[in-house]
C-alpha cells in the first residue's frame, strides 16, 4: 500500500475491508448477540467484537482443510491415474495414435503409480474422485460463502498491472519489491489457474469415464481420444504448478507455518 | 494450538494410510469397495435406456488389423462343429438358435466406437440381431433384472443390467463391417454393445440367461467395475 500509483487509487480497497463495511462496522449493535466466532481457538486478548467479526486469518480454517485435503486426494489422484494410463501409454486411437506424443507406448515409471494393476487403479481413482470433486465445491463454496474471493480471486482491473510487477521484480526490470497485499496478482493468477485445471480434469474425466452417457461432454472436447489427451495435459499442468507451488515455499517457508496455524488475524 | 498439531497428525496418518492402502490393507479395502457399490449405483442411474451412442461415419473406421484382438484361452477359440445359442433362465419359452435362425431374425447395423477399460478406442461396424428381439421372442419374465452371457472361451463370461442389454445398440453380433464375423473377433456369434466397455462385450457366445439375480463375471470377479458402462 506504500505509494500506489494512479491505477491502484481505482481498485478495490484492499481484500478483508469489503468485508468489514457491510457487516461489522456500521452497525455494532447488531454484532452484540453474536457470540465469539466458532475457530476462535486462539484469543490471549479479546478484541473489540466489531473487529473480531472482521478479521479473518490469513488462512481461514476451511481453506486450511480444503488444501491439505486437496495434497492428499490429488496425490492419490495422480498415482492411481498415472496406474490407468499404463494399461495403454499412448495417445490417439487404435491405428491412429498421434505422431506428436512422444511417450507414445512408453508407460509411467512403476514407483509412480498406485493401484497395483489396471482394476485397482481404476478402483482408486473412481473412489478418491468423489473427494476430490467435494472438496472442491467445499473450497469455492466456502470462498463464496464467506467473501474470502475478493483477495483470492483473480480480478483483471485489480491484478492485472499487480501481477506483473512483481514478474518485472522477479526479472530484476524493477527494484522494489512490489507493495505488499494479501496476495500479488500473479500468485492469484496461479492459484485461480489451479482451480481452473481441476475443474478441466473433472470435466475431461467424465468425458473419458462416460463418453456415450455424457457424449456432448466428450464431443465439448472433441471426442473420447482428444478428451483423454486434455486429461493428461491437465496433470501435466498439475504438476507444473505443484512444482513451482513447492519451489516458491521453499523459498517462503514462513507459508507452510500460516497454511497450517492459519496466520495472524488481518 | 493443540487442536492444529492433532489436525496435522491426523492428516499426516490420513496419507499414511492411504499410501499403505495401495499394499490393500484392510480399512483401504473396506473403503475400496464400499465406494465401488456407490459408483456401480450411480453408473445405473446415470445410465438412460434411450441415449443412444453416436454412429460414425465409414471414414471413421478403424483398419481392422488395427482393431486389437482378445481372449483367455490359450489358442484362438474355434467354434465347435454343430455351434447353437442357449437362450433361457426365466423366460417362457427357452430357445436353441442356429446362426440361420438367427439370420432370420429382422437385423441392425452400428458403426460406434468401441472403449476399451484399458483406455483405448476403436471404431467397427457390427451387424447382428437385437437382444432386446431375442428376449421379446422367448418371453422374459417380469422377475428377470440381470443377464448373463456365456462362451466358448475358456468360460469366459459377464453378467449384465438388464437395461443395458435390452438397450437397442446391445446386439448379437455376426457380421463386422461387411463380412461375417470372424474368429478373431469372435465367430459365430458375440455380444456387442456400444453402451458398455470392451469386456462387457462376451464374444464366442454359447449361452444367453435372463436371471432374477446378479452374477459377477470373468474380470468382474476380479476387481474390474461389474456395471462397466460408457
Amino acid at each position: 500500500m506504500a505509494s500506489p500509483p494512479e491505477p491502484d487509487e481505482t481498485l478495490v480497497p484492499p481484500a478483508p475491508e469489503p468485508d468489514a463495511v457491510p457487516v461489522a462496522a456500521p452497525a455494532e449493535s447488531d454484532a452484540a448477540p453474536v457470540a465469539p466466532p466458532p475457530d476462535s481457538d486462539a484469543a490471549p486478548v479479546a478484541p473489540p467484537l466489531a473487529s473480531r467479526r472482521a478479521k479473518r486469518r490469513e488462512q481461514p480454517l476451511a481453506i486450511r482443510i480444503a488444501h491439505w485435503c486437496n495434497v492428499l486426494f490429488l496425490t492419490l489422484m495422480a498415482g492411481s491415474g498415472l496406474q490407468i494410463l499404463s494399461a495403454y501409454p499412448s495417445l490417439g486411437p487404435q491405428g491412429g495414435q498421434y505422431s506428436w506424443y512422444p511417450f507414445q507406448g512408453i508407460p509411467p515409471p512403476k514407483w509412480l503409480t498406485i493401484g497395483g494393476w489396471l482394476a485397482g487403479g481404476r478402483r482408486w481413482h473412481f473412489a478418491i474422485a468423489w473427494f476430490f470433486i467435494l472438496n472442491g465445491l467445499f473450497y469455492l463454496g466456502y470462498q463464496f460463502a464467506s467473501g474470502e474471493w475478493r483477495r483470492r480471486f483473480f480480478l483483471p482491473r485489480r491484478d492485472a498491472i499487480n501481477g506483473i510487477r512483481p514478474l518485472a521484480y522477479y526479472a530484476r526490470l524493477r527494484k522494489n519489491p512490489p507493495a505488499p497485499d494479501f496476495y500479488t496478482g500473479l500468485q492469484r493468477l496461479a492459484y485461480n489457474s489451479a482451480v481452473l485445471f481441476g475443474i478441466v480434469m473433472v470435466l475431461s474425466g467424465l468425458a473419458i469415464y462416460k463418453p456415450v452417457q455424457l457424449h456432448f461432454l466428450t464431443a465439448l472436447f472433441g471426442g473420447y481420444d482428444i478428451a483423454r489427451v486434455v486429461h493428461l495435459a491437465g496433470l501435466c499442468l498439475l504438476v507444473m504448478f505443484v512444482a513451482t507451488h513447492l519451489m516458491l515455499v521453499a523459498l517462503h517457508p514462513r507459508e507452510i507455518v500460516k497454511m497450517v496455524t492459519g496466520g495472524h488475524r488481518d | 494450538m493443540t487442536k492444529l498439531v492433532s489436525r496435522r497428525k491426523f492428516l499426516t496418518g490420513a496419507t499414511a494410510l492411504s499410501l499403505l492402502a495401495g499394499c490393500e490393507s484392510r480399512p483401504a479395502g473396506a473403503f475400496l469397495n464400499l465406494m465401488r457399490g456407490w459408483n456401480e449405483r450411480v453408473e445405473g442411474l446415470l445410465f438412460s435406456p434411450n441415449r443412444v451412442a453416436p454412429e460414425l461415419p465409414e471414414s471413421a473406421a478403424t483398419d481392422e488389423e488395427d482393431f486389437p484382438v482378445y481372449f483367455i484361452s490359450t489358442a484362438m477359440p474355434q467354434a465347435p462343429a454343430n455351434w447353437s445359442l442357449k437362450v433361457g433362465g426365466l423366460v417362457d419359452h427357452p430357445m436353441v438358435l442356429t446362426l440361420d435362425e438367427l439370420h432370420a431374425m429382422p437385423s441392425t447395423e452400428m458403426r460406434v466406437r468401441h472403449h476399451c477399460v484399458e483406455g483405448w478406442s476403436a471404431v467397427a461396424a457390427w451387424r447382428g440381431v437385437r437382444l432386446s428381439e431375442v428376449a421379446r421372442r422367448v418371453g422374459i419374465d417380469p422377475r428377470v433384472r440381470y443377464v448373463e452371457f456365456r462362451s466358448f472361451d475358456a468360460g469366459y463370461w459377464s453378467g449384465w443390467d438388464l437395461a443395458s442389454a435390452m438397450h437397442p445398440q446391445t446386439l448379437l453380433a455376426y457380421g463386422m463391417n461387411d463380412h461375417p464375423l470372424t474368429a478373431e473377433h469372435g465367430a459365430p456369434l458375440r455380444l456387442y454393445s456400444a453402451v458398455k466397455l470392451g469386456y462387457k462385450n462376451v464374444k464366442y457366445l454359447t449361452e444367453v440367461n435372463f436371471l432374477p439375480n446378479k452374477v459377477g463375471g470373468y474380470w468382474e470377479d476380479q476387481g474390474y467395475e461389474w456395471f462397466g458402462g460408457v
